[in-house]
């Protein structure tokens, strides 16, 4: 029987992939063909969706974009055997897009059924936490070390310290928790690994369980991914079955229970204390820290909390060893960044890739530039908090240090395209607008600081008394930079100063207009 | 036919006591309590709060908090347009101001025939298919006005 391999990854999905696949399955047995639908998650080449994969002697040969008008002719010219046709394009490796990356995180992401144990042992996993049930706490936490891993979701802190701190923190229970509260525009790689690989994530968990003595975990995912939410719901259950969590894990003796949460459209839940305290069923507030959660997190426990792409990166590191994953990368940035490339851009999708790539060659060699075909004017890197950079710039390796040097930041490594169309004073307000929106209100430099930045911008870009405003501006993001609470206000001005400092001409339009007293 | 059951006292307690046991149950059971009804009116908070012995004063807080959390009915469908940096460089605020101007209504308001709800919401992880939306749940790449003038018949039955 024939395997055809179509994704189901909500990005899939909303190109009509469902739909496809419905079609291709009435077709198929019209004409008596026999075949079997495997749902996947996507390859992340996202520009080629709906695509289907068929299993052949050569491997699997991929068809797409396919349209519904597509398929009669696909059929005709038998691609069920990988016939020739125009949208064949032949192994997906073969591609420059996927052959030049280097996938450790996402290696399975769009190959395996996501909702298959046995496909996932089939292609490697749980080999790390084979090898972590024959280690003692310490050797995990120092092979995690060794790594060089450092928190995917932005902050960059180095993960194998903060398994250090919950080790050793003393307490009649701990937690680990997974942030998959991925609200940064521009970012879909924890959407696609859940919905792709949920697997991977469960077993990071697990061992992020046995190595730091916590029996329970919760995934944090938000309102916005209902499909990864359901995948990932779906998969712990399976995995319980199949003795990989439960009270025995992989019948060493040991327990490890896992839960899924679902967010409420909250984007300062993705700040981790906010977290904690939306798991406990509060208002999302920021806490201050200290207490830091590994020593006092949820519900007052000692509490890992890591990102979707650190903990899934988690079975790698031990099915390979921490040296292996920090002999990538560049600096002080060890291992691969699953980049995001999206927005105004021909070839937008996942692009994993060795720390220290120019985003030159992320938006040109990969993306192809634009998707209007008009000039990049700007990308925008590490979502809404992130700065904006001009064209000019795009040699800058993305590495965290690098970005951070030119007052920008790495963040969860999404990029967003804009062309020559986009009026950077605008997004600069908008920068403002988003936080005010989102903001929990816990300190005044955010909540009211956000509002007034609004204002701000609304004079500037009318051209009342400009230089005045700028003024009050810096001065305002100098505020909210030092005084907020958490990121969310305090990285705010970071998109801001950045649109002022590339762009000045954007925020110097209009005709000056009297000040309203006058 | 409705969508969504009408509010249901014995219902509501039903399935909070389905959820009272896990750790963290409020967020489940406002979940579960939207899934059901629709919304989450006032009698809900008064039950929930009762239930789990927790203030009204703390449920009120935690729902008020949250988008997600409606107090209202919303119309017999929604529509969540992306906001985001991503569907913006891609003409998603241009495709947004027409629609919401044609239907006259303002981010959050239901057409006056109570067929279509639209909401914006920032980032639905579509960024790389932008402008993105999700019609009843829907995920909806690559948006543009023929696309959301279908959507709109549909939700209104033309």
């Amino acid at each position: 029987m024939t395997r055809v391999f179509i994704p189901h990854d909500a990005a899939s999905l909303s190109l009509g992939a469902a739909r496809i696949a419905r079609l291709i399955g009435a077709e198929a047995t019209t004409r008596g063909l026999p075949l079997e639908i495997v749902p996947t998650g996507s390859r992340g080449l996202f520009w080629l969706e709906p695509l289907v994969e068929v299993e052949t002697p050569e491997g699997r040969i991929a068809y797409g974009p396919i349209g519904p008008s597509d398929l009669a002719r696909l059929f005709d010219d038998d691609f069920l055997s990988g016939g020739s046709h125009p949208l064949r394009l032949g192994r997906l490796e073969d591609q420059p897009y996927l052959a030049r990356q280097q996938r450790l995180t996402f290696a399975r992401c769009g190959i395996v059924d996501p909702l298959s144990v046995e496909d996932y042992e089939a292609h490697g996993g749980y080999a790390g936490l084979r090898h972590a049930l024959t280690l003692e706490p310490q050797a995990i936490v120092d092979e995690i070390k060794l790594s060089g891993l450092r928190g995917r979701g932005g902050a960059g802190f180095p993960t194998g310290i903060k398994w250090g701190t919950v080790l050793h923190a003393q307490a009649d229970r701990k937690y680990i928790v997974c942030n998959a509260d991925e609200g940064d525009s521009g970012t879909f790689g924890d959407r696609m690994l859940m919905e792709g690989d949920p697997f991977s994530l469960i077993e990071g968990m697990t061992v992020a369980g046995l190595a730091l003595g916590a029996a329970k975990g919760f995934i944090y995912i938000r309102s916005e991914y209902p499909h990864a939410y359901r995948t990932m719901t779906e998969a712990i259950e399976l995995a319980m079955e199949a003795g990989y969590l439960g009270p025995s894990v992989m019948g060493s003796g040991r327990a490890f229970a896992l839960e899924t949460r679902l967010g409420a459209g909250a984007y300062i839940c993705g700040e981790e204390m906010s977290l904690l305290e939306s798991i406990e069923g509060k208002r999302g507030m920021v806490r201050a820290k200290p207490p830091l959660p590994a020593v006092k997190g949820l519900f007052g426990k000692p509490t890992l909390i890591n990102n979707t792409l650190s903990l899934a990166t988690v079975p790698w590191i031990l099915a390979n060893g921490g040296q292996a994953y920090a002999d990538f990368g560049m600096g002080r940035s060890r291992g691969t960044l699953p980049i995001q490339l999206a927005g105004n851009v021909r070839r937008g999708g996942l692009i994993e890739l060795a720390f220290g790539t120019t985003m030159r060659e992320i938006v040109e060699d990969f993306g192809g530039g634009t998707a209007t075909g008009r000039p990049v004017k700007a990308v925008q890197v590490g979502g809404p908090l992130g700065a904006y950079f001009p064209a000019s710039m795009l040699d800058l390796p993305l590495d965290y240090e690098t970005l951070a040097a030119e007052k920008g930041l790495l963040g969860h490594g999404g990029i967003v395209v804009f062309d020559d169309t986009v009026d950077l004073s605008g997004q600069a307000r908008f920068a403002f607008e988003f936080c005010a929106a989102e903001s929990c209100g816990k300190c005044t430099p955010c909540r009211v600081g956000a509002v007034r930045g609004v204002e701000v911008m609304d004079r500037i870009i009318a051209g009342v008394e400009p230089e005045k405003n700028f003024e009050v501006l810096e001065d305002l993001c100098t505020l909210m930079t030092d005084a907020s609470l958490c990121a969310m206000g305090g990285l705010t001005p970071l998109p801001v100063m950045s649109a002022l400092r590339h762009f000045p001409e954007d925020f110097d339009k209009a005709p000056r207009v009297p000040a309203a007293a006058d | 036919m409705p969508r969504f059951g009408e509010w249901d006292q014995r219902r509501a307690r039903a399935i909070i006591a389905a959820h009272a046991s896990l750790e963290g149950p409020v967020l489940p059971i406002l979940h579960a309590l939207l899934d059901e009804f629709g919304h989450i009116p006032d009698e809900a908070i008064a039950l929930v709060a009762s239930e789990l012995n927790l203030s009204r004063a703390e449920i009120h807080g935690t729902v008020s908090f949250y988008h997600d959390f409606r107090r209202r009915p919303a119309g017999r469908h929604v529509l969540k347009l992306c906001r985001a940096e991503a569907c913006q460089s891609m003409n998603g605020p241009r495709i947004a101001r027409s629609l919401l101007h044609e239907l006259a209504i303002d981010w959050g308001e239901t057409t006056p025939d109570g067929a279509l709800t639209v909401e914006g919401v920032y980032c639905l992880g579509l960024c790389a298919c932008a402008p993105s939306a999700l019609y009843d749940g829907e995920p909806i790449g690559r948006i543009d006005r023929d696309r959301l003038d279908g959507i709109v018949r549909e939700a209104r039955g033309t």
